[in-house]
């Protein structure tokens, strides 16, 4: 059996799955049973100055999928909106009841040294792991100056990141926005400041969907809507995006980051994990399908490793980082093709109606003397876009087959079409 | 009451049977739709479409439906079929459009395209506006004979492009076969009216009832006082057996009770045999059988001369009477029935096997069955003797032969439906109904006078 346990920051974990800062962690009785579930360790919703907020009824818009599957959710919840001492008191004694699982705190205070002096050491003293700061929430927090008004300035992001290196002794993690341009950049800052870590991604600002009865977008509050911050699988491609960039960049190869973002399974884990996160966080799917997911999430990722032969989550950790390039690197002599087998097509003509329509008419058909209908590639006109494999209903009905090459490795680099080519 | 001849009314209470007849498949719920809808691959070239036989563009509805356009999933099926709302209740969708869906191939179960054209036609907006619009009248007049689905798909058609429509029917309510020959638990609720009066809104349409070809109005009347004329009167003639016993009281026509039966005001007034035989081997059959269980039937035998494989009836259909304690009797080919002018008491048959020519002979041995009603539902023929002396030719199969617009030996009759060659479904007549209505346009829309 794999040993799933990992060490974040010289914290220990007995597993890399955490819950993200967030309504599934905002006090003792859900943390307490999302650690009865197995969870090795949560991050506490985001803590502010006394008062704390109001948060608005209706509060979640969702993105549907097939079947009510949600793609997406979004959301309008502001920190928590608990006094500060109640969750203080709440996390000191969770800590105490439960020493083997980590509790990160997430803090958002104003901009303001001196609020960030009052508050660290306060949080200190509970004995949770460390802190993590929530430079990201999208909505409502931004128009007070914190949460993504923070993060969206690496300048601030440095400073604030520095007070908290000051004021407090344990290790910071900076959580990042993904609504900004380029992802490297606050973390630049974050290291700049101090940051033991990085973690992302946060919401992504959304509207999911507008009522097209009363023209509000939702979810709607007495008739108006505001954006809100997006997550869920939706947003798990824009997440490993993100996490790449940071583990490629030469400036931030180094510093670790609890990945974020659409994690639904130990697949989605993994793969966070092969492109640079240490951990990874879960919100969305616990929040759509309850605290038992990890288990299924411990399950998956030990038998894969077995599978593979890791024995340890570093075993893969950042294997896929140098199989992650730019796109001027990538081989223009390399050739793939769609390849149809006929015992698993369904004959439902999906890929002819994509390729035809939309892409390089390589895909023919055939009327069959029985009535049936052949689909087949043509291997001269397919470019090995992968589109009839996207829209295929069958995972196995198509494959995309090498195709064998004499030729040498070629990037645009050095391609003769390139004017700007260098020389090998 | 003798145990002989044990025909009653009130085999059950009245509460029972109306539970008893209850819709066959009952509507989806908004889930079921959703579930199913999603399972549409909206694939290109759909085999679905090719295989009905009015061409609905069953993956365009389907997603209209799975997008929360039932109204416009309506649209796009009565556009195709005025009466999509009945064939999604009565077409074998087993042996057409769900028997070619791709998800049998690999899921083993196809779309339920019968249930989800349903909920699109139960799902109609009646605020909106109707769905077809009359272009305007262009003087023409055309004749149709029958208001069965033939008929009535292709009086709406000709109506929509403006000309005007008086349909003849012997009757004294619309809907052929679709009022009087469908077993009832197929269509509940009084639907096929329900359905014709929605045909009907189109306007341009008029119906004489009680006015039967041959009878009250003949086809030369028809022709001369007319543009065009269609025929659609199915087939109200009944195969015979052909053995001794026959017409003894007890044999009873199956057309003729399941028209009682869809009339009745109570159906517990229908005198019920307690042991029945079944003859045929199509729906019909199935229909009566499964009926006569519902009203009160203690045994109930389908017999049929030839083996399950050759049965006209299909999987679907046989596994409903098989549910409803219907049994089956195989290779078993009618004899004779005994009984007397009280009734009869048994029927004999004769074995039969295949011989090394695989042609069907009958053996010596006997199989005797009791019973007190022989229902026939051996096929229905095709009578002419309305049509009189000016009669067009007919085909192979005896039925009105026509050209591929529909069109008669005779110029400007057309005919569509059972009385023409083809599979007697209601979805096909209803494509005959359509594609003459196109041919009469043409013709009409080309001679700007009568002729």
């Amino acid at each position: 059996m794999a040993d799933l346990s990992c060490e974040f920051l010289g914290i220990k974990s007995i597993n890399p799955f955490w819950l993200a800062s967030a309504p599934p962690t905002d006090k003792a009785y859900n943390v307490v049973r999302a650690f009865e579930a197995g969870w090795g360790g949560v991050v506490w919703k985001t803590l502010g100055e006394d008062p704390a907020p109001i948060n608005v009824s209706s509060r979640y818009g969702v993105h549907y999928g097939q079947n009510r599957q949600v793609m997406g959710f979004n959301n309008i919840e502001l920190i928590t909106d608990r006094p500060l001492q109640v969750n203080l008191d709440e996390i000191t004694q969770v800590k105490k009841d439960w020493p083997d699982r980590v509790i990160i705190v997430s803090l958002m205070v104003p901009c303001e040294e001196e609020s960030w002096k009052n508050i660290l050491p306060l949080v200190e003293a509970t004995g949770a792991d460390g802190i993590e700061l929530n430079f990201g929430c999208p909505h409502g927090m931004p128009e007070r100056g914190m949460g993504a008004a923070v993060g969206q300035v690496p300048d601030y992001i440095e400073m604030v990141t520095r007070w908290c290196k000051q004021y407090y002794s344990k290790p910071v993690i900076v959580k990042l926005t993904p609504n900004i341009t380029d992802v490297r950049m606050p973390a630049q800052a974050a290291l700049r400041g101090g940051a033991d870590a990085v973690s992302l991604i946060n919401t992504i600002n959304s509207i999911t969907s507008v009522n097209l009865d009363t023209m509000s977008p939702e979810p709607s509050v007495d008739g108006k809507g505001t954006h809100g911050g997006y997550c869920g699988s939706a947003v798990k491609p824009i997440a490993l995006s993100m996490v790449s960039e940071i583990a490629r960049d030469p400036i931030t190869a180094k510093l670790p980051i609890s990945g974020i973002g659409g994690v639904s399974n130990w697949r989605d884990a993994a793969e966070f994990i092969s492109l640079g996160a240490t951990n990874v966080q879960v919100c969305t799917a616990a929040m759509l399908y309850g605290f038992k997911i990890v288990t299924e999430m411990c399950d998956g990722l030990s038998d894969w490793m077995d599978k593979q032969g890791h024995k340890s989550i570093n075993d893969f950790a950042g294997a896929a980082i140098p199989n992650t390039t730019d796109w001027k690197h990538l081989n223009m002599n390399y050739n793939r093709i769609a390849v149809i087998d006929q015992d698993n097509c369904i004959e439902c003509g999906r890929c002819f109606a994509a390729c035809e329509d939309t892409s390089h008419q390589a895909i023919k058909i055939t009327e069959v003397a029985d009535g049936t209908r052949k689909f087949s590639v043509i291997d001269e006109e397919c470019v090995g876009c992968n589109l009839c494999q996207v829209t295929c209903p069958e995972p196995e009905a198509i494959a995309m087959v090498d195709v064998p090459t004499d030729k040498p490795h070629l990037s645009w680099l050095h391609h003769p079409s390139n004017p700007y080519r260098e020389t090998p | 009451m003798s145990l002989n001849h044990d025909i009653q009314t009130n085999r059950l209470l009245d509460e029972t049977i109306n539970d008893n007849f209850v819709d066959m498949a009952p509507p989806m719920s908004e889930k079921q739709v959703l579930v199913a809808s999603e399972r549409c691959l909206f694939c290109y070239d759909a085999p679905c479409i090719t295989a009905c036989p009015t061409g609905i563009d069953i993956p365009l509805f389907i997603r209209k439906i799975n997008t929360g356009n039932a109204h416009g999933a309506a649209k796009e099926i009565l556009s195709a079929n005025i009466l999509g709302g009945s064939c999604a209740r009565v077409c074998p969708t087993e042996t057409l459009c769900e028997e070619v869906c791709v998800r049998n191939t690999s899921e083993g179960a196809p779309v339920d395209i019968s249930g989800l054209q349903r909920y699109a036609v139960d799902h109609i907006d009646t605020q909106m506006p109707y769905p077809f619009t009359r272009k305007a009248e262009t003087g023409k007049h055309v004749a149709v004979v029958g208001a069965g689905p033939a008929g009535l798909a292709c009086a709406h058609r000709l109506a929509c492009e403006g000309h005007q429509v008086t349909i003849y029917e012997a009757a004294a309510k619309p809907g052929g076969l679709n009022e009087y020959g469908i077993a009832q638990y197929k269509l509940v609720d009084d639907y096929t009216q329900k359905e014709i009066e929605f045909v009907l809104q189109i306007g341009g349409i008029e119906i004489k009832y009680q006015t039967a070809l041959g009878k009250d109005v003949t086809l030369t009347q028809l022709r001369n006082d007319h543009d065009a004329v269609f025929i659609g009167i199915g087939m109200s003639d009944v195969n015979n057996m052909g053995i001794p016993g026959e017409d003894l009281p007890g044999v009873i026509d199956a057309v003729d009770y399941i028209s009682d039966l869809r009339q009745a005001d109570k159906m517990s007034d229908l005198p019920v045999g307690r042991r029945v035989i079944v003859i045929g081997a199509g729906m019909t059959a199935i229909d009566i059988a499964v009926q006569s269980k519902k009203l009160g039937a203690e045994q109930v035998s389908i017999v049929y001369r030839r083996d399950i494989s050759a049965m006209g009836a299909s999987g679907h259909e046989r596994e409903l009477a098989l549910q409803n304690g219907v049994n089956f009797e195989l290779n078993a080919q009618p004899h004779e029935i005994i009984g007397d002018d009280n009734g009869i008491t048994s029927m004999q048959f004769k074995r039969t096997k295949n011989d090394d020519n695989g042609k069907l002979v009958a053996t010596d041995e006997v199989l005797s069955i009791e019973c007190d009603v022989v229902f026939k539902a051996i096929g229905q023929k095709y009578d002419g003797s309305p049509l009189g002396d000016d009669a067009p030719d007919l085909c192979k199969r005896r039925r009105i032969a026509v050209d591929d617009n529909f069109q008669s030996s005779l110029a400007g009759v057309y005919a569509g439906g059972d009385c023409i060659d083809g599979k007697d479904l209601v979805v096909e007549a209803v494509d005959h109904g359509n594609k003459a209505a196109a041919a009469i346009h043409l013709k009409l829309s080309l001679h700007t006078t009568k002729g």
